[in-house]
């Protein structure tokens, strides 16, 4: 257990405390936003800038250079893998809904027959397709327990 | 020192506790693969900052590990969900979830009385 004593230390310190404050903003975040890619947006705060703080942190803590590799190598690999796992797991909430598209400024992956038009059955109760009531209609013609119009 | 200590594990935990609010209401399961992405994230900090504090290396290997594990978590699971949906007409738009055959035979059945 060491005390600290050195500039070196403080700076140290001073980078695992802000890595630290970011895990909680990322809780926060967590719990106070609204749907998946908002989420997505807070959590992924620590992935990269707070880890990258708290490796950097404890690489000048730790002072030995099998240790400084071995924390290089996971903030490299968080930088490298978060993205991908970010890009799967929003595509899939955007195919399955999970999105408040009407809080949505841009949506870029819309078109006109990709318009929220059907019941498809996984919807977020908070999110119906536009215009619930003709959306259930033709869902139900769809499915043919309604006769066509 | 011991305030240090203190500020750190608490903002830590409570980062953690929150993730797991989300992880238990989270209403889909990708809000669910979210937290944990993230909880395990603030595993592998909490472990960083003890290893610092401490000047303890002996536990920079389970970073590694642990990293390794969220990434593939979450891209199984997220594969997993993506699986769920039916193959994809036109540009990559799902057309719903696959139906059950009972309930595609209970709705038919429910037609024809009609």
């Amino acid at each position: 257990m060491s005390e600290v004593d050195t500039v070196r230390d403080l700076i140290a310190v001073v980078l695992l405390l802000a890595g630290a404050f970011l895990c909680l903003t990322a809780g926060l975040g967590l719990v106070r936003f609204h749907d998946v890619l908002t989420r997505m947006h807070a959590g992924t705060k620590p992935q990269v800038l707070g880890i990258l703080l708290i490796m950097i942190g404890g690489a000048i803590r730790l002072e030995g250079w099998s240790a400084t590799w071995m924390l290089l190598l996971v903030a490299v690999f968080q930088m490298l893998t978060a993205p991908v796992s970010a890009h799967m797991i929003s595509r899939v909430a955007y195919r399955r809904r999970h999105v408040r598209r009407d809080l949505l400024l841009v949506d870029e992956l819309r078109t006109g027959e990709a318009a929220d038009r059907l019941y498809r059955g996984d919807e977020p109760a908070d999110a119906p397709p536009e215009e619930p009531a003709r959306a259930l209609l033709e869902s139900r013609r769809d499915e043919g327990t309604l006769p066509p119009a | 020192m011991t305030a240090v200590y203190w500020a750190a594990y608490v903002m830590l935990g409570g980062g953690a506790l929150l993730t797991l609010v989300r992880l238990a209401r989270g209403p889909s399961l990708l809000d669910r693969v979210v937290a944990t992405d993230v909880l395990l994230v603030i595993i592998s900090a909490g472990l960083a900052v003890y290893a610092a504090l401490a000047r303890d290396p002996t536990v920079v290997p389970v970073l590694v590990v642990v990293s390794l594990l969220a990434f593939v978590g979450s891209v199984s699971v997220a594969r997993y969900i993506g699986g769920m949906l039916m193959s994809s007409a036109g540009d990559g738009q799902d057309v719903g979830l696959p139906e059950a055959a009972e309930e595609q035979a209970a709705r038919a059945a429910e037609g024809e009385q009609r």
